[in-house]
Order: structure tokens, then C-alpha cells, then sequence
């Protein structure tokens, strides 16, 4: 073993990773770079991985053609085309903070969009802090996010999921008072540890009388439901609480309604509205439903929920489910920012003729707005966007905060449709700022206004 | 009572599963030696052609029960074609070498193969379903004990595992076929100075193999959506049946998947929490008193 | 002198890699960093492969050591990174001692097999513990460095300096012992053990000593991970995981302790630039790279340096 030849690999492999690194040219702004980051393999994929990509490439394109409708009518963000960069999600958290770091530094991105996982989330957000990237968070339930800590950088246009649970309490209450027994059947992760938890508190909360008889907690991607579908029919609870999605819900249903697990037995499906339209003539009537929001079949009719549907459905073939809705959120967020950020700009130039250097002035005013005056504007931003109006309101005014929906399914002619559609308000469903969710559900749940 | 007799029966339905998904694997390596990961590949192969092969023959509205061979077909066709591909396209280069270098030759092929299956058939979740929802599931009704409704296609599934414990078994006890491949597995290279023909042997081992890698996968198709991923989400259940019979041994397998089989559903009925260990925790328990398996033979010590 | 001529080189290499440090890339510094951490696990990756012992479990004091680093800043309220270092090396030596005592008695697939049912039994108590987060994990911050305060701009820089210098010890440590009397024992282990009784050497004090190396490296490489990521969760002892660690340690080979550390950079800058320009077949990247090296270099990458050095 000879010095000279380690000191040769080393630099051999130094010179690889120079050559590797790609040239940049850095110009003026000709384009905003957008790094979407979404599920492209794995079991989340398939639900919302793809449909949020799908959304994100069709949103893209129709911004940059200009053909989104007021108040989003102007092309790209500002009138500057969007670049978009879509990367995998997939591979766990740690990676997950390589790839950002990847995305932010070598590929120079402007913004990242994206994320499902919470483990994704919680791990991205400190990243994003140190790196000081604006990173505007789509899905992930857990509402740790915020709730343990405070970010700058970060921003999630989407309510968490502490108010599935909550309103799909109200909702059953509401439907089936005289409820009594109560089992779950949820993943054993976190957010299927969570939805549970969320549920069982809340529900033990508003009728003390309840009993919880059992609560499954099969592994994620099990496949095989047969012992714990056995399970539950004996039993015999009045309702299932489930928050299963993907390919593990449509195996639990499918393996689950020939074995009459539903003829006694209410079924609450927290996360079960994208799969309706696959699900005909497997999903019982009577089945409480929930899109995680007012998204999908819940988003009240506007000209940006018809703008979604319209261009989702042009390049998919079906309506957009809840992942597209708030990938759109997402994006309308940004760019709603950023065209506030642009106005503010110009709002505040020196008034013409009172400023020595009128051109340059003029200049600065019309430059697209920096990081620092986009978040300025995000913080707090209130947005339409195709599932009703979204209010930053929670986090510092980084976190969003939307009403939500439950209804209950029937079949008509082969197609699941939903019907005794309940909406709930933002205050009643959310906890305020500065408490935890749990600590909220336990203490009564209070409005936060 | 009715919990018991629900255990058993939950018990007996998924051992059988995973048997049927377990026992190419522990066949290919008791031959050949090789702990194949991309087992899980071809099981998940196994799956999305079912549904295509099923999907079309309900789209051209043929009778429903011929769905079933439809699935049988799939199975074949798969360890037809992938079988000979890998075997011969790479493993064949690969023997000699050390056990660990074949199990990460098998990663690879793994992760190929998951990414294949992807380009192929996409990332949405797939169904065995005719234009009128039919399924092979569903078409066969249910049978009911103390209470509890259950598929007859469990039956089945019942069925497929003890024909194939059984056929394998008389293969290789009683056929002379299964006797020269009892001898590869004692000692390659004294059979192949006797004038077996090793290669063949391997080669038909590995077809044979991934045929019931298929078979697990086409059998499984119409109990769930078929989606990208299963493969991984099955193969270390396989490996830890077979590792718990002992690895290469037929009797073990189906021992250690009524074992796995009975401790997972009696975990559900009564202590729903352990789900999640109960597969490791009985592979950690019998390793640490039998380190090798329960079945398992004495072995040569060469000095 | 052969020894020397590797310490040496450490040496050079440590010091190369820090004074790089402000000049290089912060993208390129953070695969580094992830590199120096997986070589430092594959350091006993590659210990127990000389004995002749393969890990398909070595996940589980990767998690481990990442565990007891977030502990230190979740229970105890004491972000130090030397501090964390040192309780993933204490936590994986303690766990590792006690099932060594066991997996001494295994070999070939069997100890592969009970270390990953170790690694799994791990993974399903860290997904049940809801207090640690569940499959989500959590976020630790590492504050200081033996006491001494970080600023939040070099926190960065402290992580990659105690990552540098831990990986480095380590690779120096080990390659002294793998010349010691008991460190050249592991491949007379590997070729035959009854050989070694005969001589009068204990087997299975040795691969139970092996084991405990390995698995205290392993937990180092999880903390010091755990303090450069910033977030750690059960996925780092699920199989995968431990399934890249043997991936790396065959492709580096055995052949020096440079090797891992080698093969740790080239296995993250193939799955990064994967990621990147082929997000959809990134698996496929990295299987057909598998293959590739598994058939035209079967000593590993390590063979091509030796090959050159023969000719």
C-alpha cells in the first residue's frame, strides 16, 4: 500500500465529482425554478404520488399559458414562466434531506413544493430553515410540524389532520348518536397511529359513554386483512373507524365486504374519497367518507375548483382527487405571494418626480420580489384556491387552516356517489395557536374564536 | 371457543398463504444454494399478469370461472419466461461464488425488477375485475363457521398450498428426476462427475421456482390491489418462514408458515398490539433454540 | 512499512478533507458527510466480512446509535455532539456485547437471518413507541461540540469536522488492529475455524469481539448521521437499509480500510446523480451499477487501486 496511490484515488475521485457537477450559468431571471418533490414509487404513489404530479405539470403548463381564472390570470408567477423539477420522495427521510439539499444547491431552485410524508416534512423543514429556502409543504398530516417548533422558511398550505379526526366525530354524532361500541382498523405508522389517537380521544371526549372495543393495527402494506377482518366481525362493533388509503384500504374492502363486515357495523373511512370512483360496488352505502378537507367531491363549486377539474382531467381522464387539490393549493399559494409581494413592491416605489433617479427606481420596483418579500407576504396570506378559500393563519401565519367535509356514500347506477354533505368551519375543527392537538381534544375542544 | 376456532381457521388461510408464497423460495435454495430476493419480484410479476390476462378475458366477456385459469396461466407464463431469462441471462455466470455476492446479485435483479414492473403497468393500483365487477374472489360465495362468514376462495388457496406441498414431496421422493436432484443438492460436484447434468438441473430448479413465486402472486392478485411494491412487502415474511423451518427444507417451510400462520392471528384476536413483532419474534425464538431451523440436517465439517 | 504508508495516508486525507471544507460546495460536503458516515458503518461491515460473517441486521446499531444521539437531545436536554457520539458508541457496545453472546454461535445465512430479526424486532418497538414519533421520528439539533457552543452558521462545519475526524480515528484504529496478532486472526476465521481452535485461538471470542467492533462503529456512523441530517426515524433498521450496507461493503471490497470509505462516496454519488436525472429508474440505476461491479469486479472497486498497483 503506497501513499502516492491512496493520494491518486482520492484525487481520481474528487475529479469524477468535479466533472460529475454540472455547469451553471447563472443569468437574469428568464424562468422560476420550482422543485416538486412527490411520490413517484412505492405504495404512495400510486393515490397520491402521481396524481399530485400530474396536477403539478397541468397547473404549471396552464399558469404559464395565462389560463388560470382571476385572480390568478397573469402567466407564471408574476408573469416569470414556472421551471419545474420533479424528483422521488421515496427512500426515507434521511435521504430525503440529501435530495433537498441536492435540489436547493445543485439544481438552484428557487422554491420546493412537495412533500406527502410527515417524517418527510418534519425532516425537510430544519433543513430548509439552515438553507434558507422558501419550501411550501403539500400534504403531510402530523401537525408537529408547527406545533413543535417555528419556521421562517416553511409554509403549508394545507389544514393537518388533527381536524379529520375531529369532524369525523361531529359527523358520526351528528348521523348516529346513539352510537355505543367503537373499533378502529389503522396502520401501524404514524399517521394511522395518529388518526386513531386523534379519533378515540375526541370521540371519548364528546360521549363519555362510548366503549372502545378494539383497535387493529395491522402493518403497513400488510396485503392479508383476513384474521383482523375475523376479528372485528366478532366483536361486533357499531362503528369502524379507519384511516387506511392505498393499495392496503382497497384490499381491506376488498377482502372485507363479501364477509358482511358492514352489515352491522358503521364504516368511517377518514381518507376514503379518492378511491370511490375505483371502489363500485365494494364500498357499503352508508359509509361516512372524508377528503381530508373540502377537496374533490366536498370543494364547493368556483371557477377554480372547474379550472382544476378542467385541466386535471385533460391530462389524467378522470376528476382530480385530493392530492391534486392540494398540490393546486400549493401552487396558488405561491404564486399568490408573490404577485402580493410584486404589488407591494410597486405600491411603495417613490411616487414619480419626488425620486432623484426615476429610472432606477422604476427598475427596482418592477425587479421580481426576493425571498424575503415573498415570504413577507406569504405569512398570513389569505388565497382562493379550487377547495374554497385558504387562510395562513395558524404557525405564525404559516400554517393554513380550510373548513372541512364528511358526507356518506351510495351507489346509484355502478358509480359511488356522495351525498348529506356537512361542512365545518375552520375554528371548529382546528386547535387555536399555541396548543397541541391532542391537549385541544382533551380539553374540550373549544372554538379558537 | 368461537375465538379459537376463528384463529384456526384465520390461522390456517394466511399459513397457507404463506407457504405458497415461501415454498419456491426455500426450493430454489435448497438447490441451488441462492436466497433470492427478487423472489418478492416475481410473486409481484405473478400478480399484475394475472390481472392483465384476467382483465382481458372478462373485457371479451367470456364466462367468469374461466378467470381461473386465467390466473393458472398467469403463473405459468411468468416462471416460463422469467424464470429461463434470469437463470440463464445471469445467474448462470454467477455460481461458485459466495452465498452473500448470489443474495445481492438478487437485490439487484430486485431492484430492476421493481422498476420494470413500474414502466410496465404504472404506479396505480391494479384489480382483478371484469367490466361488471366481476372476480375470481367473489364468484365462489362464502361458507360460515360459528358465526363468521369466510371466501371459499380461502379454499382454494387452502387447496393450491397442499397440492403443491403435496406434488413437490412425490416429486422428489418418488420420481427419478426428484432422486438426481436429492443428489445435486448432497453434492454437486460428485453428481456432476456421475454424469448429471447440473445445469439442467439448475435451470429447471429456477423455473420451477419462480413458476411458484408467480403462483403465490397470481393467487394473491384477486384478494387485493395489486400495486407497485408488494414484492418488497412480502419477501422478508418468506425469508423468515423459510428461515424458521430451516432453509431448503420442504417439511420446514410448511411447518414454519403454520407457525408464523397461527402466532399472527392468534396475536390478532387477542393482542392486536404484537401484530407487528409477532413474525421476527418467532423467528428470533426458534433460531436462538434451534440455529438453524427446525428442520435442518447434521452438516460436514471439513478441516 | 506497510501500516505506516495507510496511516499516513489517513493522516494526509483528514487533514485534505478539512482544509477543504469552506472551499467545497455545501451540497458537495453534505454527500460527504452522508459518505463518511455509511464508510465509518461499512469500516465494520467490512471487520465482519474479513471474519467471514455477513449482517443483513447491521441497521439495527445504525438506528441505535442514532437513537441514543436523540435521546441525549430529547431526554437529557444536552445537544453536545461529542456527547452524542459517545452514547451511541457506549449504547451499541452494551446491546451488542449482550447479543453477541448469542450470534457468536451462527454463521453464513443464519447469523445473516437472526441479525436481521434483531434489526426488525427493533424496527417494530421504535414504530410502536408514539412518544419517539412513530415512523415519523423526530428532529434533533447537536448545539455544541465537548461543551463549546455553535454558532448556527458553522453548525454545519462542526458536523462534517467531528464527522471527518470520527471516521478517520476509526478507519486508523481499525487498521491497526487488522494488523495486530487478533485482527489477522479474522480471515484465518473465515477460511477455517477448526483450523484456528486447533492452533489454540478462541473463535468465538474473536467474532463476538468482531461483532461488538462492528456494531460500535455502526452506532457512531447512525449518531454522527443522526447529527448531520438532523432527523432520525425507525427506516434506518429497516432491511433496506441494511441491505445498502452490505451492497456498499461488496462493492468496496475488503482490501483496506480506505475501501469502505471509497466505496461509500462512489455508492452516494451514483444514487444522488440517479435521483436527479432519472427519478423514475433510479432503482434500475442502481441494480444495473450492482450488477456491473458483482460481475466485472468481483474484489470490489478496491481491486481496480490493487490491479494498478500490480502492473
Amino acid at each position: 500500500m503506497k501513499i502516492t496511490t491512496v493520494v491518486r484515488g482520492a484525487v481520481a475521485c474528487a475529479t469524477a465529482l468535479a466533472l460529475a457537477m454540472p455547469a451553471f450559468a447563472q443569468d437574469k431571471k428568464t424562468s422560476i425554478k420550482v422543485g416538486f418533490v412527490t411520490f413517484l414509487s412505492g405504495p404512495a404513489a400510486g393515490p397520491f404520488g402521481v396524481p399530485a404530479k400530474m396536477a403539478a405539470e397541468a397547473i404549471v403548463e396552464s399558469l404559464n399559458a395565462g389560463k388560470a381564472p382571476a385572480p390568478y390570470q397573469s402567466k407564471g408567477f408574476g408573469g416569470i414562466p414556472i421551471e419545474l423539477v420533479i424528483i422521488d420522495e421515496a427512500g426515507g427521510a434521511t435521504k430525503q434531506v440529501s435530495e433537498y439539499r441536492t435540489l436547493v444547491q445543485r439544481q438552484e431552485v428557487d422554491v420546493v413544493i412537495g412533500y406527502i410524508g410527515s417524517g418527510d416534512c418534519l425532516a425537510v423543514a430544519p433543513v430548509a430553515e439552515e438553507l434558507k429556502k422558501l419550501t411550501v409543504l403539500v400534504d403531510c398530516g402530523t401537525p408537529r410540524i408547527f406545533e413543535d417548533a417555528s419556521y421562517r422558511y416553511v409554509f403549508r398550505t394545507r389544514p393537518h389532520a388533527t381536524m379529520d379526526a375531529v369532524a369525523a366525530v361531529l359527523y358520526l354524532l351528528d348521523n348516529r348518536p346513539a352510537v355505543k361500541r367503537v373499533s378502529g382498523i389503522n396502520q401501524n405508522y404514524a399517521y394511522g397511529q395518529d388518526s386513531w389517537n386523534d379519533f378515540e380521544a375526541t370521540i371519548k371526549t364528546l360521549k363519555p359513554g362510548v366503549e372502545i372495543i378494539s383497535s387493529q393495527m395491522p402493518k403497513f402494506g400488510a396485503g392479508q386483512y383476513g384474521a383482523e377482518i375475523s376479528a372485528l366481525i366478532s366483536s361486533a362493533p357499531d362503528v369502524i373507524h379507519s384511516s387506511l388509503w392505498g393499495g392496503d384500504l382497497e384490499a381491506f374492502m376488498l377482502q372485507a365486504q363479501p364477509r358482511d363486515l358492514f352489515k352491522n357495523s358503521q364504516l368511517v373511512l377518514v381518507a376514503g374519497e379518492p378511491y370511490l370512483h375505483r371502489l363500485p360496488g365494494k364500498i357499503p352505502d352508508g359509509t361516512i367518507v372524508g377528503a381530508r378537507g373540502t377537496n374533490g367531491v366536498f370543494a364547493p363549486d368556483s371557477a377554480h375548483k372547474r379550472w382544476l377539474t378542467e385541466i386535471y382531467k385533460a391530462k389524467v381522464g378522470i376528476d382530480p382527487n385530493y392530492p391534486a387539490y392540494s398540490t393546486a393549493e400549493a401552487f396558488l399559494g405561491v404564486k399568490a405571494a408573490f404577485e402580493k409581494a410584486m404589488r407591494q413592491k410597486i405600491g411603495a416605489a417613490t411616487p414619480m418626480g419626488a425620486a432623484k433617479n426615476v429610472k432606477e427606481e422604476m427598475e427596482k420596483a418592477y425587479a421580481p420580489p426576493n425571498q424575503d418579500e415573498i415570504i413577507a407576504a406569504f405569512e398570513k396570506l389569505s388565497f382562493e384556491s379550487p377547495s374554497g378559500r385558504v387562510n395562513m393563519s395558524l404557525g405564525k401565519g404559516h400554517q393554513a387552516v380550510m373548513g372541512t367535509a364528511y358526507g356518506t356514500t351510495r351507489t346509484e347506477n355502478g358509480v359511488v356517489k356522495v351525498g348529506n354533505i356537512k361542512y365545518y368551519d375552520a375554528e371548529r375543527v382546528t386547535p387555536p395557536e399555541g396548543m397541541t392537538s391532542l391537549d385541544w381534544i382533551k380539553s374540550g375542544m373549544k372554538r379558537s374564536k | 371457543m368461537s375465538h379459537l376456532i376463528a384463529v384456526l381457521i384465520d390461522g390456517t388461510i394466511y399459513a397457507s398463504w404463506l407457504f405458497v408464497i415461501a415454498v419456491g423460495l426455500t426450493l430454489i435454495y435448497g438447490v441451488m444454494k441462492i436466497l433470492n430476493i427478487a423472489h418478492g419480484s416475481l410473486y409481484a410479476l405473478g400478480a399484475f399478469t394475472a390481472v392483465t390476462f384476467c382483465n382481458a378475458w372478462f373485457a371479451h366477456g367470456y364466462p367468469a370461472l374461466g378467470s381461473f385459469a386465467m390466473l393458472g396461466l398467469a403463473a405459468i407464463a411468468v416462471g416460463l419466461v422469467a424464470g429461463p431469462v434470469i437463470e440463464r441471462g445471469l445467474l448462470r455466470f454467477m455460481y461458485g461464488k459466495d452465498e452473500v455476492v448470489l443474495v445481492l446479485v438478487t437485490y439487484a435483479l430486485f431492484l430492476i425488477l421493481e422498476d420494470v414492473i413500474k414502466l410496465v403497468w404504472g404506479v396505480d393500483p391494479l384489480f382483478v375485475q371484469g367490466p361488471n365487477g366481476e372476480s375470481p374472489y367473489a364468484l365462489l360465495g362464502n361458507f360460515e363457521i360459528s358465526g363468521l362468514n369466510y371466501p371459499n376462495y380461502s379454499l382454494l388457496l387452502i387447496g393450491v398450498a397442499v397440492a403443491t406441498g403435496a406434488a413437490l414431496t412425490w416429486v422428489l421422493t418418488r420420481t427419478k428426476a426428484g432422486k438426481l436432484l436429492i443428489a445435486v443438492i448432497h453434492d454437486r460436484e460428485m453428481s456432476a462427475a456421475l454424469g448429471i447434468d447440473v445445469g439442467r438441473t439448475y435451470f429447471v430448479t429456477f423455473t420451477v421456482g419462480a413458476m411458484l413465486a408467480a403462483v403465490g402472486g397470481a393467487l394473491t392478485a384477486p384478494t387485493v390491489s395489486v400495486v407497485t411494491g408488494m414484492g418488497a412487502e412480502v419477501i422478508v415474511v418468506a425469508f423468515a418462514v423459510v428461515v424458521i423451518g430451516g432453509l431448503g427444507s420442504l417439511p420446514g417451510a410448511a411447518l414454519g408458515a403454520f407457525i408464523v400462520g397461527m402466532v399472527r392471528a392468534a396475536s390478532i384476536h387477542f393482542a392486536p398490539e404484537l401484530e407487528l413483532f409477532s413474525v421476527y419474534l418467532v423467528m428470533a425464538v426458534v433460531l436462538i433454540v434451534r440455529p438453524k431451523g427446525l428442520f435442518s440436517g447434521a452438516e460436514v465439517r471439513k478441516i | 512499512m506497510k501500516s505506516d504508508s495507510t496511516s499516513i495516508a489517513i493522516g494526509v486525507i483528514t487533514v485534505v478533507l478539512l482544509v477543504a471544507a469552506p472551499f467545497l460546495p455545501n451540497w458537495a460536503m453534505s454527500l460527504a458527510n452522508v459518505a463518511l458516515c455509511y464508510g465509518t458503518v461499512v469500516l465494520g461491515m467490512m471487520l465482519l466480512m474479513r471474519t467471514g460473517l455477513v449482517s443483513f441486521g447491521h441497521g439495527l446499531y445504525y438506528c441505535l446509535g442514532a437513537y441514543a444521539a436523540g435521546m441525549i437531545d430529547q431526554m437529557l436536554k444536552l445537544p453536545d455532539m461529542a456527547l452524542m457520539v459517545a452514547a451511541a458508541a457506549a449504547a451499541t457496545a452494551v446491546v451488542s456485547a449482550i447479543l453477541g453472546l448469542l450470534l457468536a454461535r451462527y454463521r453464513d445465512i443464519f447469523f445473516a437471518m437472526l441479525s436481521l430479526a434483531f434489526s426488525m424486532i427493533l424496527y417494530g418497538l421504535l414504530v410502536k413507541s408514539s412518544s419517539l414519533g412513530s415512523t415519523d421520528g423526530f428532529n434533533i439539533s447537536a448545539k455544541t461540540i465537548v461543551g463549546i457552543a455553535v454558532a448556527d452558521d458553522a453548525r454545519r462545519y462542526a458536523g462534517y469536522g467531528i464527522t471527518v475526524v470520527m471516521t478517520m480515528l476509526s478507519a486508523l484504529l481499525l487498521n491497526r488492529y487488522l494488523r495486530s496478532h487478533r485482527g489477522r486472526l479474522a480471515e484465518a476465521i473465515r477460511d477455517n475455524e477448526l483450523r484456528v481452535e486447533y492452533m489454540g485461538s478462541s473463535v468465538r471470542s474473536t467474532v463476538h469481539l468482531h461483532y461488538v467492533i462492528s456494531a460500535v462503529l455502526a452506532g457512531i456512523g447512525g449518531a454522527m448521521m443522526a447529527i448531520n441530517i438532523g432527523h432520525i426515524d425507525p427506516e434506518m433498521t429497516y432491511w433496506p437499509q441494511s441491505g445498502e450496507f452490505v451492497f456498499i461493503a461488496i462493492l468496496s471490497g475488503t482490501g483496506n480500510v480506505f475501501a469502505p470509505l471509497g466505496g461509500a462516496l462512489v455508492f452516494e454519488t451514483i444514487r444522488s446523480f440517479a435521483y436527479e436525472y432519472s427519478p423514475n429508474t433510479w432503482q434500475m440505476v442502481l441494480g444495473i451499477t450492482m450488477l456491473i461491479v458483482m460481475i466485472f469486479l468481483p474484489g470490489g472497486l478496491w481491486s481496480l487501486i490493487q490491479r494498478r498497483k500490480a502492473a
